[in-house]
């Protein structure tokens, strides 16, 4: 085995091996979920509510159902009545009974987009036309939709049955406030009553969407014998299948979830909103069916990521040293509870050593699409929040931006506010990195013109993953994982299994394989894969190179013990035999060689980045462009480097649209304005320069290979650093996301 | 349902006929009735530029030309861009330059460059970004698609 210490000497670590599922990526011919077709496959459409909130009286399904060419519709009576349940779906757990109506609705609508019935037909046109057909009689409620009217007491009241939770004890009476969280450190009047200076500032952050490109797509083929296969896009074929046998109350091992290659997720693709629907329509029409949002349903219908309130206040000493800090933070969680309130709270302050602190927060229900996770769910919010107030407060006292986080920084050993204590983690490195770096030492001159730097932070996780492989008689392994590859992660686990046996990533044949072929995998999500899934495959090495020592020992007719490894040379007594040379007698000596693994790890350890900014503000329009953009983090080890800058680099550029462009319109009846991509406008290729990016390596202890995880952290800083470029560059403080040419325009005439 | 047209067109250098309803998007067409899936829909209306292909020379949105105005057209999709076996250098740029993540986007990407690549054959990073700006990608940040690009067109210089 080689010896997973340091990084020098690794052969396949570290390098930059074409990815194993490229060439039927760039030709087209790799199967996405819209792609699979069978024979008699019907084409579905799904009708959703033109209400935001509203009483569904009546559905007559009649007329659609004798519209020629129709073969099944499905409401929700047609679904098994489902109660309260919380299911864990990895990344968080759901009640059954609110994911059941967030897939068909049952009494009510709760938001504009909410699925109501679902049409099959031959295909999608008259599936379309089908759909206008059904009759649905609503009497519509009043709808709210921002976070802090929906906390009022005179507010609509989405749920009957939802009760606040308030760490742990429940209201007596129904609530839109679903969650409340609580963090206390210390002593926070004797924080603030240390510092020297004190900033406070409120932040409001509008609803996002994930914005992968690939709509969200499902075909259910329901068999004669009872057993349902699903070929989806899915971060999470387990999840999915948790979820979709759930929800039709059969059995699990009745469910089959075939993954198909994803475009992209983002945290969005790991609840079902389809999967289910094709089953029904499958079952009662007795054909494949396959259901395709279109771009509309994608915005309206599919989880978003919260819009935010927060307060957040910081005291300082004149030395620059951290007293106190205090949060109060609102999500709106969408139409039913749940969302990444905690990990806000637990994020807000997580990047400094406070002795005092208080985070209070609070979860909502309101008339917007159910929220799902979206890339470091809450940080990003919270980071804009604390490091926009931290600027300010080193600002006025002019201290260095990243001196003053340098001095207050997390390091091994500092409690969060939340309760853990930091392992070994790379804070401090990644800022003493972006002191070092060229953009960081680069002036930056001319008008309107301003720098920024924030750092963040998000767990990473590990989960469960398993995987198994076999050898093959030309020396190459094939790897079984259950991990879907949204982002190269074949090529990331392939490469610590061909590290592992001494061969080459190219020598190692990765498959991403259906429910039934592998075992349990928790979603692509928490960036664990490459962590999680990548120490399967290393332990799937060990497990390989053991018995290929033993078939060795066999040859040479000597103790296992005796037969030593280097590099994938076998060894004994001036014998050696490669790995290929000893697989290639595989056969002839005796069975067949096959490795397993299954890890649910601790010690996924915590990503930390700093992103440097420089902006130009247009003062006539108050367009920002971004001149030049720096992403440094700590990877523990990069696997594949290419596919570690590829996420920092595609984070920051998320997180630079969050900041600039990206927003949810909603009328007053809660009614979104601008659901396509014309319209809700993500970066496009002309409003990004090159990004930058700097990988830090500070090995995480608790992984063969050092790996932490690095998907997440670099959407965190982008809203805080350009905020405060902007502030840099034109003297504003801008606080509400986004900030959009006209929100900055407006900020800037009042100041003049 | 509607009568159907039939279409005579050119599909990556193949005469191809195929039946289509007026309402039908070449996008459809190509997918549902030809099996060519390598063109991806992201929005149906033109904003995403995953279904790129090109016609006659030009990068069109296919969700947005109709099937039957394919007639006597040339069209070329992704699958028509590698050539005896041999990926295109575009194709090969992207891979060794890890241009994908998830690869949704990439087969109109690969297109889109190459309707680029043909009229202007060594683009500043301006123009690529500028021609290209109809083309969506959310996990790259598109830094390695513009240096694959840029690479490519080096590459196809040199071998001139």
């Amino acid at each position: 085995m080689n010896t997973p210490t340091s990084g020098s000497q690794y052969k396949v670590i570290g390098t930059r091996p074409i990815r194993h599922d490229g060439a039927d990526k760039v030709t087209g011919k790799a199967k996405y979920g819209a792609d699979v077709k069978f024979s008699k496959m019907l084409y579905g459409r799904v009708l959703r509510s033109p209400h935001a909130h509203a009483r569904i009286l009546s559905i007559d399904t009649s007329e659609a159902e004798s519209h020629p060419g129709v073969f099944a519709v499905i409401t929700t009576t047609d679904m098994p009545d489902l109660v309260d349940k919380m299911a864990d779906l990895g990344e968080g757990v759901v009640n059954m009974a609110h994911l059941g109506d967030n897939v068909l609705a049952r009494e009510k609508v709760l938001y504009k987009g909410q699925a109501v019935a679902a049409v099959a037909a031959a295909n999608v046109h008259i599936a379309a036309e089908a759909i206008e057909k059904i009759k649905v009689e609503y009497e519509p409620l009043p709808a709210v939709t921002w976070v802090l009217d929906a906390m009022h007491e005179d507010a609509p009241l989405l749920h009957d049955n939802v009760f606040t939770d308030d760490m742990g004890q429940k209201s007596e009476t129904p609530s839109n406030v679903d969650k409340e969280i609580h963090f206390l450190k210390g002593d926070v009047e004797t924080g603030f009553a240390a510092a020297d200076l004190v900033v406070e500032r409120e932040f409001k952050t509008a609803t996002v969407h994930q914005g992968y490109i690939e709509p969200h797509v499902a075909t259910a083929d329901w068999n004669e014998d009872g057993n349902v296969t699903v070929w989806t896009s899915t971060q999470g074929s387990f999840a999915c299948r948790t979820q979709t046998a759930e929800i039709l109350q059969i059995p699990i091992s009745k469910v089959k979830v075939v993954p198909c290659e994803i475009g992209g997720g983002f945290g969005g693709k790991i609840t079902v909103y389809l999967q289910p629907v094709a089953a029904l329509l499958s079952k009662k029409s007795g054909r494949p069916v396959q259901l395709t949002m279109q771009r509309d349903e994608v915005f309206e219908g599919t989880g978003p990521t919260p819009g935010s309130f927060m307060r957040v206040k910081l005291g300082a000493t004149k030395d620059g040293k951290l007293t106190a800090g205090e949060a109060w933070i609102a999500f709106d969680a969408g139409a039913f509870p749940g969302g990444p309130i905690g990990p806000a709270c637990m994020c807000v302050f997580s990047c400094y050593d406070f002795e005092h602190a208080k985070v209070d927060g609070y979860n909502v229900v309101l008339n917007k699409p159910k929220t799902q996770a979206y890339r470091a769910p809450g940080s990003t919010h919270a980071a804009l929040a604390c490091e926009t107030v931290l600027d300010e407060l080193a600002e006025k006292l002019a201290i260095d931006p990243l001196e003053f986080r340098l001095k207050n920084a997390a390091t091994e050993g500092t409690r969060r506010v939340d309760g853990p204590v930091y392992p070994r983690i790379g804070c401090v490195e990644v800022l003493q990195a972006a002191q070092a770096s060229d953009h960081w030492n680069s002036p930056l001159e001319g008008p309107n013109r301003g720098r920024g730097v924030a750092l963040g932070f998000w767990f990473n996780c590990g989960l469960k993953s398993s995987a198994s492989a076999h050898v093959n008689p030309d020396g190459t392994v094939t790897l079984t994982e259950g991990s879907t590859d949204i982002g190269g992660s074949r090529a990331s686990i392939a490469m610590q299994l061909a590290e592992t046996l001494g061969i080459t990533a190219e020598e190692v044949n990765p498959q991403v394989v259906d429910t039934d072929s592998v075992g349990y995998t928790d979603v692509t999500g928490g960036s664990r894969v490459t962590f999680a899934t990548g120490l399967a495959a290393y332990k799937v090495g060990l497990d390989i190179e053991h018995q290929m020592t033993s078939r060795a020992a066999a040859l040479w007719d000597c103790p296992p013990e005796q037969v030593s490894v280097e590099s994938g040379v076998y060894s004994h007594n001036g014998d050696s035999l490669t790995f290929a040379e000893l697989a290639e007698k595989l056969h002839a000596t005796g069975e067949a060689i096959v490795g397993r693994a299954t890890v649910a790890p601790d010690g996924a350890t915590n990503g930390f980045g700093v992103h440097l900014v420089d902006v130009e503000v247009d003062p006539d329009t108050g367009k920002t462009t971004i001149l030049r953009y720096t992403v440094i983090q700590d990877a523990g080890k990069a696997i594949h480097p290419s596919y570690v800058e590829g996420q920092m680099q595609g984070g920051a550029v998320q997180g630079i649209g969050w900041a600039l462009n990206e927003e949810y319109f909603f009328d007053d009846q809660g009614q979104m304005k601008n659901a396509s991509f014309l319209d809700y406008r993500i970066p496009t290729f002309l409003d990004v320069p090159m990004i930058d990016t700097i990988i830090v390596e500070v090995p995480n202890p608790d992984h063969p290979y050092g790996v932490r995880g690095v998907g997440e952290t670099p959407i965190v800083p982008p809203p805080a650093a350009i905020a405060i470029a902007i502030h840099n560059a034109v003297g504003v403080r801008m606080t509400d996301l986004p900030m959009s040419p006209p929100k900055l325009w407006k900020a800037l005439s009042e100041q003049s | 349902m509607a009568k159907k047209t039939h279409v005579t067109t050119t599909i990556n250098g193949e005469e191809t006929e195929f039946l289509c309803e007026p309402r039908q998007s070449l996008l459809e067409v190509l997918r549902e009735g030809l099996d060519l899936t390598g063109s991806k829909e992201g929005c149906n209306n033109g904003n995403c530029g995953a279904c790129t292909v090109m016609l006659n020379g030009l990068p069109v949105d296919s969700c947005l030309v109709l099937a039957v105005e394919a007639e006597g057209a040339e069209i070329t999709t992704i699958e028509g861009i590698a050539q005896q076996g041999h990926l295109h250098p575009l194709q090969q740029c992207f891979l060794e330059g890890a241009a994908l993540q998830c690869g949704i986007c990439t087969p109109g990407f690969i297109v889109g460059a190459k309707a680029l690549l043909d009229r202007n054959p060594n683009p500043t990073e301006e123009e690529i970004r500028f021609n290209l700006a109809g083309n969506l990608c959310r996990c790259t940040g598109y830094d390695k698609i513009v240096r694959s690009i840029q690479e490519a067109a080096e590459r196809l210089q040199s071998a001139t």
